[in-house]
């Protein structure tokens, strides 16, 4: 058995007072490519959140290698929901992958020439660096969360989260962005990520979360994505055909 | 000009660099309308400070009142958080309270002393001139002027010392949090700036025009530029060019500085929001009447594309095949000849090499959405740039 990348213990996360995570426990072994499946409101942004500490949980705990977050925030990327900011903000493409090195940084210090060069070649490694100076509004969506993917990978980081990446982008910007994924996962780290469409996890990932509020089940796609559990999770008799 | 007409301008143009740094920051991130709640509710704590200190210049009395900006902006907050009611209501609930708590401790206690409602409003820059700061004896200058540059001082500061975490946490609230940099703690930060700067503004313009100082020069900013730090230039640059402009304006109109500054604010954003190059109303219109005839002339070069029998192609069958207007026709014609997609032999149009290729890719691009393959084209043709 690899070591835990990420372990949650009797996690519960409430809004108002309403629960929206309820008791979740979970282990997320090192080098797996994950998804967290489940409906809309089921919590797995607010999974993501609660153990990158964006949410206070008002239970649980939560360990990066064994570790509170806080201590290991070096070894995390998180890639949030393309929804979640205001593309009209006045800033280059460049610059918004910049920020994935803020954190390397810490308080007050500015990004150098290192820290350009490193978001170039993250940049480079995406097929973005021809818009490097394009205004972020004046990319398509498909650039756009190439740029976001971009801003996790110059973190360098040991573990990736990402809140549904394939959302509004083409077909061959989807395939660019699982291949990236499925590279990091050669090179050992382990990738997580918030995904919509069943269809594509047997052949994206290796390893599946079923959440909805609680957790249903997680483990290997081949032995646990299956009908039985996709019905507890989405409550109606699901029916997947899945291509051997 | 007078040493007074000198010092006026001088303090207007140092108010209106501090309110445009924290005001730029308050646009792009929607929060506007907290610096309007701000620059009321600070009354109470201005009242208050006064009763204790008997100046208007004193720290305690500027501390006290950017404390009632800060709880302002809790308030707001807590009561948004029930989610009871939006936070436009909330803001509508709280800065009212505040602002009449403080009208009614002037209307009851401050009858006899130099502080009523009007100046709370409309400030008095006029007058900044006649409250000299003395040191052992010496004349130093205006009090307020002293005042206004520390303020400036510790924002100039705190914005160099503090951009990049001011720059990710407005523009993606949840990165900077999982980075290590509290957005709660940036957003209290910028809070406590904006406060502060207001109250000491608020002396000068009025508690009404600070508002305009913070958010018409960055609004106006944010129409002209893609990227920040020119933003941020800019909005000095406009704020300090109102100042300036509506300190003659009142000059020659003999009317009230503070009134004079907010109308050049005002006649500012105006001709930016007409005449900003791509965001203003007249650019939009003329990218909208282009798009339009773009989209005709794909309809055309389709048409030519599907079409190969000459009557389909006679010039005056354009009219009434793709049943377009005269002008119409006219427009698309010039502008596919103009780019070399087509050619008029014996009046007989057909489609060139370059046209050709160009409708494939138009149609490719309008079929799979695929934005990589028509870079070159975004330049010429407003229709591909989104």
């Amino acid at each position: 058995m690899n070591k835990i990348a990420v372990q949650v213990d009797d996690l519960t996360v409430a809004y108002n007072y309403k629960p929206v995570l309820w008791d979740i426990d979970l282990e997320i072994p090192e080098g797996v490519l994950m998804a967290i499946v489940g409906p809309n409101g089921a919590g797995k942004s607010t999974l993501i959140k609660a153990i990158l500490g964006i949410l206070n949980p008002i239970a649980g705990s939560i360990r990066i290698y064994g570790k509170p977050y806080t201590k290991q925030r070096d070894l995390v990327a998180y890639v949030p929901q393309k929804g979640s900011v205001d593309w009209d903000f006045p800033t280059t493409a460049l610059d918004v992958v910049t920020m994935g090195t803020y954190g390397s940084l810490g308080w007050i210090k500015r990004p150098r020439q290192k820290e350009k060069k490193a978001a170039l070649e993250a940049l480079e490694k995406v097929g973005m660096l021809p818009f490097k100076n394009r205004q972020i509004s004046q990319l398509s969506g498909g650039q756009q969360q190439r740029i976001f993917l971009a801003r996790a990978l110059v973190q360098n980081a040991s573990i990736y989260f990402m809140d549904e990446p394939f959302q509004g982008v083409d077909a061959t910007t989807e395939i660019a962005i699982i291949n990236i994924l499925k590279e990091l996962r050669k090179a050992g780290k382990t990738v997580i990520v918030v995904h919509h469409d069943l269809q594509t996890v047997p052949e994206y990932f290796d390893w599946v979360t079923f959440l909805n509020v609680k957790k249903i089940a997680t483990g290997p796609v081949k032995d646990i994505f299956n009908d039985d559990n996709l019905t507890k999770t989405y409550g109606i008799n699901y029916k997947v055909s899945i291509q051997e | 000009m007078s040493n007074a007409q000198i010092e006026i301008q001088l303090i207007a143009s140092l108010v209106a660099i501090a309110c445009a740094i924290p005001g730029t920051f308050l646009v792009l991130r929607k929060m506007a309308m907290i610096s309007d709640a701000i620059s009321h509710s600070i009354l109470p704590g201005i009242v208050i400070g006064f009763f204790i200190t008997h100046d208007l210049n004193s720290p305690i009395l500027i501390l006290l009142a950017a404390l009632t900006g800060i709880i302002t902006v809790v308030l707001v907050e807590y009561i948004q958080k029930t989610g009871l009611v939006k936070e436009d209501t909330a803001i509508g609930l709280v800065f009212p309270a505040l602002f009449s708590i403080g009208v009614i401790l002037i209307a009851k206690n401050a009858n006899d002393v130099h502080l009523d409602v009007d100046a709370v409003l409309l400030g008095e820059l006029a007058f900044a001139p006649f409250d000299r700061l003395m040191i052992m004896g010496a004349d130093v200058g205006p009090k307020s002027l002293w005042i206004i540059s520390v303020v400036l001082t510790i924002t100039i500061l705190l914005l160099f010392a503090f951009f990049k975490e001011l720059k990710v946490s407005t523009f993606d609230a949840g990165l900077s949090a999982s980075l290590g940099f509290s957005p709660v703690l940036i957003h209290y930060g910028l809070m406590s700036v904006s406060s502060v700067t207001t109250v000491v503004a608020f002396d000068a313009v009025g508690a009404i025009l600070v508002v305009a100082l913070m958010i018409a020069p960055a609004a106006s900013a944010y129409l002209l530029t893609t990227d920040l730090k020119k933003m941020l230039g800019l909005s000095i640059i406009f704020g300090v060019f109102s100042a300036i402009s509506g300190y003659w304006l009142a000059h020659w109109l003999d009317a009230s500085i503070a009134g004079s500054i907010t109308t050049m604010l005002g006649l500012l954003f105006l001709s930016v929001y007409l005449f900003a190059p791509n965001k203003g109303l007249i650019s939009v219109m003329y990218r909208e009447k282009q798009q339009r005839t773009e989209v005709s002339l794909l309809t055309f070069l389709l048409h030519l594309k599907n079409h190969s029998d000459e009557n389909e192609r006679h010039v005056n069958h354009l009219n009434e095949h793709i049943n377009w207007q005269k002008v119409q026709s006219q427009t698309v014609l010039d502008l596919a000849l103009k780019n070399n997609m087509i050619l008029i032999d014996n009046n007989i149009v057909s489609l060139t090499q370059k046209g050709d290729e160009f409708t494939s890719k138009a149609i490719d691009y309008i079929i799979t959405n695929e934005d990589s393959q028509i870079e070159d084209m975004k330049d010429d043709f407003f229709l591909f740039r989104g």
